[in-house]
């Protein structure tokens, strides 16, 4: 089947277009994160159409196309109902990472059962005592015979009780510097001595998780990576998670409508709805809204093929980040704006009371997959090359840093 | 600039950076500050025979671009001026050899196209009126039909170096929509007053006319279509535009990241200070975010996206008020010096501010993508 000569962009795209329209639903208003057994169908439905992993390798179950092919699809896409859940971090993050650092067994493992919607994973990375000093993990892996044997805890993992496998971030070495002792282990959830809580969010939602480790096996195969150069992999992987965050992951397919210019401005169509599109400020808004939306495509275009002519170097995926939070975080402000006396009354299908809500998360996007701090130092250390900020911690062994100490299990 | 350049065009930009290094170094763009017109023409004739007045030409005409993409290859250049707030009419020059390309008839393209694409002959655009006013259903100036051609009455301000240039062309409101005339700069009636400009070498003026008289062959375009030529000419000028702006603002950013690890306060270089490595990250971002807008705007264009129009405002309003704020944070990290004559920051703040005003504010941007978006006006 490889062996056919590949279709040009445009027959491709064509294909596609027919294929979508004959069996993906239409897009709903509102896509539901929540419905985890959707997004698994509707990746399966993906993937026995041939539309799957459009820019994985043939080898582990995807198409091996270049981007662009992703691209159109996505474009194509957009008038229809998408496993838009799937995209981070399972697809943009996991399987990123899992093609960059997995062993050829593991890829023929994890990614055929990721692209088939069979397997959902999440990211086991902060803890309840080490948020953006990542390398801080204090979730013990202690090795016995073939096996790994963690305790700890994880949180702010999304999706986790939907979830199949994790990227766990332990540590198995404490008497070497943070950075030296870090093992990535690929951790199968239902299995005993893992335990998840889910965490009610500010405006009520419940995707976020803690998760509890009393003992958890994993075998010493499913180390990603070597153990100890963990923190390789998640260097590795947080690339992955600020590109994904900043739309330009090449693995991801599909997208939300907030990326896409064509579709109808949230500030317009909150002013249509409150009847101000004629008020000059409210103009302004509208102008405003379009031009960030448009600008936050071209950074990402931008961005991506910079880093895939190497002109900018992998670390400008960290523009990407910041850019996924300011521009949200803006449109937020314009929406309440727009939105006037509406916003705080809550009728669900009015735009005006989400965009009451909306200011309550107004944060998540500048906080959720790294904070906009750390991609600030990020772009001024790696990309300006500006000084690294003293640190207490550098070169001294892990366990004689002060650090916090990982919590009791509640309860 | 571009990330997506090709080897040619990598070449051609190598090429020009070089050659505006020489010939226009900043002492050099100081010493014409002093001078009547702010650039001397002879240079322009050597930028004309590198390409700087070709690329919106076709080929028939003498002109000639890097890659089929004319406007991403001037693009480079008006990027390049930027670096070195060369002076010279580029934007104007080339706007309007694009309106004569896009608009004119074959003879009005074999008489006035040769000698810009040579750097013989000098165009400016007058579009801008007495109180900011340049959309075409928003000006005043007036073309009276008369026997032979129009009569202009009324006032247009400012317009880049139309005292330098030979020929000026002037939209004008007619019956039934804009009208478009190229106009030589010593036409009867036209009196031309020197403004004193905010950039050190690119002068303005204010233009009265009264009563010049243009023939027939000097309209540019069919009536019906002026509207489009003139939609078409503001897109290009726009881009050009904000290209310069970003070439300006890069080389402010390098050159204040260079100040920041030279300087040295409390016994360490500034740029060791958390509190501004994340400002300059911030700058970094709204640069790059900046460049990409340009060149996504330059796409649209040169692929005639039906969405250019939108595409090409979102950048102007992007570019127009994040580039000087970066520019205004460059001017902070430096302190006093900053705020000084004799340190150049001044001259890029005050390309990109003069940028940053013409061809419509961010605002007027704004309300032309609500515009363009459907918005409707007739609500309260």
């Amino acid at each position: 089947m490889s062996q056919r000569p590949r279709e040009t962009l445009e027959e491709f795209r064509r294909r596609a277009r027919a294929w979508l329209a004959a069996h993906m639903p239409p897009r709903p208003v509102e896509f539901n994160y929540g419905d985890w057994n959707r997004q698994r169908e509707l990746q399966r439905t993906l993937f026995e159409g041939g539309f799957a992993g459009i820019c994985f390798p043939e080898e582990y179950g995807g198409l091996g196309l270049p981007f662009a092919y992703q691209e159109a699809f996505t474009e194509e896409s957009m008038d229809y109902e998408m496993p838009l859940a799937l995209n981070s971090p399972t697809l943009g993050i996991i399987a990123g990472t899992l093609l960059d650092f997995g062993s050829d067994e593991q890829k023929r493992r994890f990614i055929p059962r990721i692209l088939t919607g069979e397997d959902i994973w999440v990211q086991f990375l902060s803890e309840p005592t080490s948020g953006s000093d990542l390398a801080s993990v204090t979730t013990r892996a202690t090795r016995d015979g073939d096996h790994f044997v963690v305790n700890g805890s994880k949180i702010w993992s999304s999706g986790a009780h939907a979830a199949d496998w994790a990227i766990c971030v332990t540590r198995s070495d404490w008497s070497v510097p943070k950075h030296d002792g870090i093992t990535v282990l690929l951790m199968e959830i239902d299995q005993p001595g893992v335990s998840i809580e889910r965490i009610v969010d500010s405006v009520g939602g419940d995707e976020f998780c803690q998760e509890f480790f009393d003992d958890v096996r994993v075998p010493v195969e499913n180390v990603l990576g070597e153990p100890e150069q963990g923190w390789t992999v998640v260097r590795g992987l947080l690339a992955h998670e600020r590109t994904t965050a900043g739309g330009g992951s090449i693995y991801t397919s599909g997208r939300s409508p907030r990326l896409n210019t064509k579709t109808q401005s949230g500030v317009l169509e909150l002013a249509q709805e409150t009847g101000t599109t004629g008020r000059g400020e409210v103009r302004q808004l509208i102008g405003e809204d379009y031009t960030l939306r448009f600008v936050q495509n071209a950074t990402s275009v931008r961005v991506m093929r910079g880093i895939g002519t190497g002109k900018l170097p992998p670390a400008a995926s960290a523009l990407l980040r910041l850019m996924g939070a300011q521009v949200p975080v803006r449109r937020t402000d314009m929406a309440l704006e727009t939105a006037g006396a509406a916003a705080v009354v809550w009728r669900p299908e009015d735009l005006a009371s989400r965009a009451g809500a909306g200011a309550i998360a107004r944060q998540q996007p500048a906080i959720g997959g790294g904070t906009t701090e750390m991609a600030l130092n990020l772009i001024s250390e790696q990309l300006l090359g500006m000084p690294r900020e003293p640190a207490a911690d550098r070169g001294v062994p892990f366990d004689r840093v002060r650090h916090n100490t990982a919590p009791r299990r509640k309860g | 600039m571009d990330v997506d350049l090709s080897e040619d065009q990598e070449f051609f930009r190598d090429t020009a950076r070089k050659f505006l290094e020489a010939e226009v170094p900043i002492e050099t763009v100081r010493r014409l500050a002093d001078t009547p017109a702010g650039f001397e023409r002879e240079w322009w004739r050597r930028g004309a025979e590198l390409g700087f007045t070709s690329m919106l030409v076709p080929e028939e005409h003498g002109g000639a671009s890097l890659s089929g993409e004319g406007l991403l290859d001037l693009a480079i250049v008006a990027e390049e001026m930027g670096r070195r707030v060369a002076p010279g009419p580029l934007i104007a020059t080339n706007t309007v050899a694009a309106a004569i390309a896009g608009a004119g008839t074959a003879e009005q393209q074999a008489e006035w196209l040769p000698p810009i694409v040579a750097g013989e002959r000098l165009a400016s655009w007058a579009l801008t009126e007495p109180g900011g006013r340049w959309e075409t259903h928003d000006l005043a100036l007036e073309a009276r039909r008369v026997d032979g051609g129009y009569r202009l009455f009324g006032a247009k301000e400012p317009v880049e170096a139309a005292a330098d240039v030979d020929w000026i062309l002037v939209t004008a409101r007619g019956e039934a929509g804009p009208v478009q005339a190229l106009v030589p700069r010593d036409s009867e009636g036209l009196a031309i007053t020197r403004l004193e400009s905010l950039d050190l070498v690119r002068r303005h003026d204010a233009l009265r006319f009264e009563g010049v008289f243009v023939p027939d062959a000097s309209v540019l375009g069919a009536p019906e279509r002026a509207a489009l030529d003139v939609e078409h000419q503001l897109q290009v000028a726009l881009v050009l535009q904000q290209a310069e702006t970003v070439g300006a603002t890069e080389r402010m950013f390098e050159s204040t990241l260079e100040w920041m690890f030279d300087r040295f306060s409390f016994g360490r270089p500034l740029a060791s200070y958390q509190a501004l490595k994340h400002r300059m990250a911030d700058m970094k971002l709204m640069h790059e975010s900046s460049a990409a807008a340009v060149t996504a705007a330059a796409r649209a264009v040169q692929a005639g996206d039906p969405e250019a129009a939108l595409k090409v405002s979102a950048a102007k309003v992007w570019v127009a008020e994040k580039e000087p704020f970066v520019l205004q944070e460059c001017v902070q990290f430096h302190g006093g010096l900053g705020l000084t004559w004799e340190y150049d920051l001044h001259l890029y703040l005050r390309r990109a501010t003069t940028n940053r005003m013409l061809y419509g504010t961010p605002r007027d941007h704004r309300e032309r993508i609500a515009r363009g978006l459907g918005a409707d006006e007739a609500k309260p």
